[in-house]
């Protein structure tokens, strides 16, 4: 069996890393099981990696030990996924980024700006009726500068969902067996 | 060894096909493609498939498959079996895949008749049986603009297949069909599509064997590691109330031996699912028969009351556990499976060990003899007088019809008596089902053929061809092909019996004629008030034939159309001279319809959602039960099917 680290029961979020084969119709198999099982994914994001050959695939979600094992135990049935792991939150750097346009004119604007400071985040896009603010971070802080973010009226938000890596000099595609996926 | 052919397998469509995005790629094409024999991809697909060793294939022609069957001749390796309908193509390459232990293959065409196929990979996928499903597919410039007889088939089998291929050229053929019969067979088996565009089919390719597989991401596990066959020892050691429960994991694994073999050592009688009866023959005394819905009360009143539960290639389907929750509740579990993802899915597991099952079961017997060689066996002479007394008090049983027909499990009884000890035995999906797996008395392991997880009608006469297709090959054909068939399922696939007469594959067909959808009706009678909603088929009435009203179908006719023997039974006489007469004939398809009692039930049954302890052995009747009054009342008041006159059967 796949060695991973048990969830711990009860803690709500939980962050896996799945390595895939860099090609067309993973990303469709892996997001298909999940709706399958009427999983709610909280963020999913998909790019490349160090390694031509493979794909990373960061989710995110919220649910109980037992069915997010089941859900791991699935997900490596599929065969363009080479490993997974459940990220521990003590050992790993997560980071999102979200693109906030707020409403701010002249009487507010230099609030949000304090703001802005505050947070050490960016404004990437100013016009007399809004502000676009650049931030990245853990997604707690990303919630907690949307909180105050909201007293002014947000526009529009995008967020490119986690990505998440573990402390310290490994790869975790160093542990892909075989290691024969290029070559083709 | 060939080196691996370009990324092209299980890949979209390249946008440049030349373009040089793959330089890795690069110098293998330039090094396998200076070796072997010049030919098509569909010439490749044709030569693969030898090579595999494949020596039956099921299917039908069409546009987008067309390359590959012109490069299919009279002397070919294989032998070819034109069906009439690709579901029926693809159910007689599972029967010829569960009797005989090899991958069944089907090649069909593009669109329709992939989706034809669908219904097949998703049987198979459900009972765990090798297939390799070749289906054709348009030109490379062609896929997803809606062109004629496209059909997305890598994407509609994703979720109802073990692996999709699509391949977009003709290199990626040997290989791909290397990969795929492999993924189909190792591991827990499964069906495999392999979708070939036309452009793969119809372009160049060097030709080499044998291939190598670029599988990175499948590796099963075979063979059990670590403590775990030591601490399922133990808790053989320590059990008092053991149960061995085998499923059809144990069948594909070919563990009938092994199982036999545990079954002795520790004493633990054996109760089977659905797919796996005959795994050791029903005369050996440990053997309880079937549990769950329709299982014997025996079977299922052992696994209630049992303190072990040996789940060994089952996965604790709902049709087995009834009310999961109250499913077994004072047993500490092992669970033996190759597929990790069944272990712990539906119910907790004390020890798991993740393994094929015969391989499992061959380094777990030792493991318990070491420590029956310290500790001694665990005496069950008590367990064994409770299941005995299960067993005596509770045989199987049913109702003598009122209306002068037949009773089914009565002609089921005789088809089993007078049947060869090698017969392979095969259904559709109803009461007749049931009844079937009830009451053969099942000689040998991988005798037995039916649609467990997907309960697919129409399973039956296709799966029977491919079984006696199987027969021929692999035991000269002496092993005789029952099929008992509902007169529903058999009008879903009937039209096969053109491919029966064509291929000389001789059947004996038994239709349990009630002239209903007898397993609906049954629903019916007991949770719908006897509101018969659209379960009547008037294709036969018991009783003697009337002349003034027409069957339809009528069976015996068909037959004749069909260049089968068709024989119509009312009476027991007819039917056992009918029964003797099908036996007697080898040259063609016997068909017999048997005019059966519509009202009959299947017994005993759980009703679905229920835990397994209100297992009702008959109307009213709930063996587990202390005080039965006091439970669902409602079943038990429609469930007044005429009781006045019974047969009882023993064993
Ligand atoms: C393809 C398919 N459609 C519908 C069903 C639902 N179904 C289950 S049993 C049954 C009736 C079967 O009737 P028949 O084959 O005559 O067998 P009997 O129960 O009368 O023995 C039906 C309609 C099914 N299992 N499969």
């Amino acid at each position: 069996m796949v060695n991973y680290p048990i969830s711990q029961i009860g803690s709500g979020r939980h962050t896996l890393s799945v390595l895939v084969e860099n090609r067309p119709g993973v990303l469709a198999r892996v997001a298909g099981l999940f709706a399958r099982r009427a999983f709610n994914i909280n963020s999913l994001s998909v790019s490349p990696t160090e390694r031509d050959d493979i794909s990373r695939i960061t989710v995110t979600a919220d649910v109980e030990a037992v069915p997010l094992e089941q859900v791991i135990k699935q997900l490596n049935k599929l065969l363009h996924v080479l490993k997974i792991v459940e990220l521990d939150p003590d050992n790993t750097v997560e980071r999102e980024l979200v693109l906030i346009k707020v409403a701010a004119n002249e009487r507010n604007r230099s609030d949000v700006l304090e703001i802005v400071k505050l947070f050490r985040v960016r404004v990437v896009d100013v016009h007399p009726e809004s502000l676009t603010i650049e931030a990245t971070g853990a997604g707690g802080k990303l919630d907690a500068l949307l909180g105050l973010l909201d007293n002014y009226g947000i526009i529009e938000l995008v967020r490119s969902g986690a990505v998440a890596v573990t402390r310290g000099p490994r790869a975790l595609s160093e542990k892909v067996i075989g290691s024969t996926v290029t070559g083709r | 060894m060939a080196l691996p052919t370009p990324l092209q397998a299980f890949s979209g469509v390249p946008n440049t096909p030349d373009d040089s995005a793959n330089h890795s790629a690069k110098t293998s094409v330039s090094s396998s493609s200076s070796i072997g024999e010049t030919m098509t991809g569909a010439q490749a697909l044709v030569r693969s498939l030898v090579d595999l060793g494949v020596e039956d294939v099921f299917g039908i022609p069409g546009g987008y498959i067309l390359p590959a069957y012109d490069a299919i001749n009279d002397d070919t390796g294989f032998r070819f079996i034109l069906s009439r309908h690709e579901q029926a193509a693809g159910h007689a390459a599972e029967g010829y895949a569960v009797t005989t232990g090899r991958v069944g293959v089907c090649l069909v065409t593009s669109g329709p008749g992939a989706t034809n196929m669908v219904t097949p990979i998703a049987d198979a996928m459900m009972d765990s049986v090798p297939l390799v499903v070749i289906t054709g597919q348009v030109n490379v410039s062609s896929i997803g603009t809606d062109a004629f007889q496209e059909a997305d088939i890598v994407g509609i089998t994703y979720p109802v297949a073990k692996h999709s291929f699509l391949v977009t050229n003709a290199e990626d053929v040997p290989r791909v069909l290397t990969e795929a019969f492999y993924i189909a067979k190792s591991g827990r088996p499964g069906p495999v599509v392999v979708d070939l565009t036309k452009t793969a089919q119809t372009g160049e390719m060097r030709y080499s064997w044998p291939q190598r597989m670029i599988l990175p991401g499948y590796s099963p596990t075979t063979k059990a590691h670590g403590h775990v066959l030591t601490d399922a020892a133990k808790l053989f050691t320590t059990s008092y109330r053991p149960v061995l429960y085998v499923g059809g994991g144990a069948v594909r694994s070919n563990a009938s031996r092994e199982v036999k073999q545990l079954s002795e050592l520790t004493g633990a009688p054996i109760v089977t699912t659905l797919q796996s009866r005959g795994i050791v023959p029903n005369a050996d005394h440990a053997v309880l028969g079937m549990l769950g819905m329709h299982g014997t009360v025996a079977a299922t009143a052992a696994v209630q009351r049992c303190d072990l539960l040996v789940a060994i290639g089952a996965r604790f389907d709902d049709r087995v556990t009834g009310n999961v929750a109250e499913f077994a509740p004072a047993a500490r579990v092992i669970h033996i499976d190759i597929d990790p993802a069944e272990i712990g899915k539906n119910r907790h597991v004390d020890v798991p060990i993740v393994g094929d099952v015969s391989q499992v079961l061959d380094d777990l017997i030792p493991e318990i003899e070491r420590l029956q060689s310290v500790h001694g066996r665990p005496e069950l002479d008590s367990w064994w007088k409770t299941i005995d007394n299960w067993r005596e008090s509770y045989p199987l049983r049913y109702d003598e019809p009122t209306d002068g027909s037949l009773a089914p499990q009565w002609v089921v009884e005789q088809l089993s008596a007078k049947a060869s000890p090698d017969t392979i035995w095969v259904s559709g999906v109803g009461q007749h089902q049931m009844w079937a797996s009830q009451i053969i008395d099942f000689k040998k392991t991988q005798t037995w053929v039916s649609s467990g997880g997907l309960g697919t009608m129409g399973y039956g006469l296709p799966a029977a061809i491919g079984a006696e297709i199987g027969s021929q090959r692999d035991f000269a054909s002496k092993k005789p092909v029952w099929l008992i068939d509902g007169d529903g399922s058999f009008q879903m696939t009937s039209e096969e019996l053109a491919v029966a007469f064509f291929e000389h594959t001789p059947l004996k067909i038994a239709i349990l004629n009630n002239s209903v959808y007898g397993m609906v009706r049954q629903w019916q009678t007991l949770f719908y008030d006897k509101h018969y909603s659209k379960t009547n088929l008037e294709d036969g009435l018991a009783g003697e034939h009337d002349e003034s009203v027409a069957d339809i179908p009528d069976f015996v006719t068909l037959a004749k159309a069909y260049g089968c023997l068709g024989i119509r039974a009312f009476t027991k006489e007819q039917a056992l001279e009918a029964i003797d007469l099908a036996n007697a004939t080898n040259d063609r398809t016997v068909i017999i319809d048997f005019r059966v009692w519509k009202d009959a039930m299947v017994w005993p049954m759980v009703p679905a959602g229920h835990s397994n302890d209100d297992v009702m052995y008959k109307p009213g009747v709930m063996p587990l039960h202390h005080t039965p009054e006091q439970h669902d009342t409602a079943l038990e008041s429609n469930a007044d099917a005429a009781d006045s006159t019974t047969t009882e059967k023993k064993g």
